[in-house]
């Protein structure tokens, strides 16, 4: 009875909270690793969602996030440098992959040669200065030679949430969209997709950092190592994020 | 002040917005409003409610309707389609209608209360000496209802040019196109470019101001009884 009510009592104490800034590309994965974090720690997340840029000027301007997950890799080493992150505690928690993607079941081959056809008059990209995802297009369009044949045609969303809008309303018929937005289990849900080698940009690296309120928060820490354990990991895989 | 090329490329542009929606906004609200100001009909209230329905929307609902409406499934896109503009969506003429719609309660209301603070009496009078029902319309409707004329040209410019939720969802961000003054202060923003951004906010802060002070000075010529007039 002792132990039941002291479970009862101190129990709460232990199971804690963790306020999470979370890069908008990783929506559908985290959604699963917080319910996961939860069931096996007892701590719970708090998500919020959101460009990285938003949260880098929220974080900068005093906003209680214990833990981000960026798109990128630049912010997390900003915060640090800057004294609004800990120390040391960075790291890579998934590397995403791009893939272009239409609605139409046939209109994208799997090597990406409908990008020389003149099948299409908009490609959408997510604006190469703020998503990481938009530079990595910009970058694969300029490795194919493409930039003059298709500058012309390019629309830009502020994220790569909203160049998936486009795409998928069919405002545009092509668009480079994370693949972990179109694909689950390895497959493409549905349109056709080419998935772009990753020999063709940079790795898109998106780091976690633990920011300084939560410092002191044991669910934070949770959280990072987490991220780092296998459940994790196996939600990734399935989400088309390469490790 | 810290204005790149950009910046004032995206100026330009949503000037050039903002006045396109004007006059189409005037020329489309004015037989709305008169008709709301006038008719008898149990349409009146839902046909009211429906014109004012952007005033409370989010800009993303609207915006949202709008992309899937202009797709080249949806029923505008359907239509631009069948008489060859194609689909409207990243275009300037697609900006135009979103902001129409964004804008119409601004355009809407001030003519209303134009028109129905004018009373049915000088229409009567103009029918009585015999002026068609245009006529009166132009020479004595217009000229009397001239201060809603003039508010709901400048609430609909002022708002126009403060649009963002619209334009963000279907604009695609394009130079010269679609990037108008607000969405250039999220990119600036976004991109951590805090000066550039501050060039161009300030802008937008004193040219929101000096819209206010004017139209509450010509409210308060309108009636001088009131001491604020917005």
């Amino acid at each position: 009875m002792l132990a039941f009510a002291s479970t009862l009592f101190f129990g709460g104490a232990k199971a804690g909270e963790v306020a999470v800034a979370v890069a908008a590309n990783f929506t559908a994965p985290m959604q699963q690793i917080a319910k996961a974090f939860e069931q096996d720690t007892g701590h719970k997340a708090l998500v919020a969602l959101g460009a990285t840029g938003k949260f880098y000027a929220q974080i900068k301007n005093g906003a209680p996030f214990a833990v981000l997950l960026a798109a990128d890799d630049e912010t997390p080493a900003r915060l640090e440098k800057e004294g609004l992150a800990v120390a040391g505690t960075r790291f890579t928690y998934a590397t995403g992959r791009l893939a272009l993607w239409s609605k139409s079941p046939n209109l994208v081959d799997d090597k990406g040669e409908v990008l020389r056809s003149p099948r299409f008059d908009k490609l959408a990209i997510a604006d190469p200065k703020l998503a990481p995802y938009g530079a990595a297009a910009m970058e694969v369009i300029h490795r194919l030679g493409l930039q003059a044949s298709v500058s012309s045609k390019l629309v830009q969303g502020e994220s790569i949430g909203q160049t998936y809008q486009f795409v998928s309303t069919e405002n545009a018929q092509l668009g480079f969209v994370a693949l972990s937005q179109i694909s689950m289990d390895g497959r493409i849900t549905q349109g056709s997709a080419w998935v772009v080698p990753q020999s063709l940009y940079t790795p898109i690296n998106q780091d976690a950092v633990l920011l300084n309120p939560g410092k002191d928060n044991p669910a934070a820490h949770a959280l990072l190592k987490y991220l780092q354990g296998d459940t994790a990991k196996a939600i990734l895989t399935r989400y088309g994020y390469a490790l | 002040m810290n204005l790149s090329a950009q910046d004032v490329q995206a100026i330009a542009l949503t000037l050039q917005l903002a006045s396109v929606t004007t006059v189409l906004l005037l020329l489309l609200a004015t037989p709305v409003a008169w008709w709301l100001a006038h008719t008898p009909s149990a349409w009146r209230v839902p046909v009211a409610s429906l014109t004012a329905l952007p005033l409370v929307l989010p800009p993303t609902v609207l915006g949202f309707y709008l992309l899937v409406a202009l797709g080249p499934n949806g029923p505008i896109g359907q239509f631009t389609q069948l008489v060859g503009w194609g689909t409207l969506a990243f275009s300037f003429w697609g900006l135009v209608l979103g902001s129409v719609i964004y804008s119409l309660p601004f355009a809407v209301q001030p003519l209303v209360h134009a028109f129905e603070a004018m009373g049915p009496r000088p229409m009567e009078v103009a029918a009585t000496l015999r002026a068609s029902k245009w006529d009166a319309f132009f020479t004595v409707a217009v000229p009397l209802a001239k201060p809603g004329f003039v508010m709901a040209a400048m609430l609909s410019f002022a708002h126009t040019v403060g649009e963002f939720g619209v334009v963000l969802m279907i604009g695609g961000n394009i130079p010269d196109k679609t990037r108008v003054v607000s969405t250039q202060i999220y990119g600036h923003v976004e991109a951590m470019e805090y000066s550039q951004a501050h060039g161009l906010a300030g802008v937008m802060l004193v040219f929101s101001f000096v819209v206010l002070l004017g139209l509450s000075w010509l409210n308060r010529r309108a009636d001088p009884r009131k001491k604020v007039g917005v």
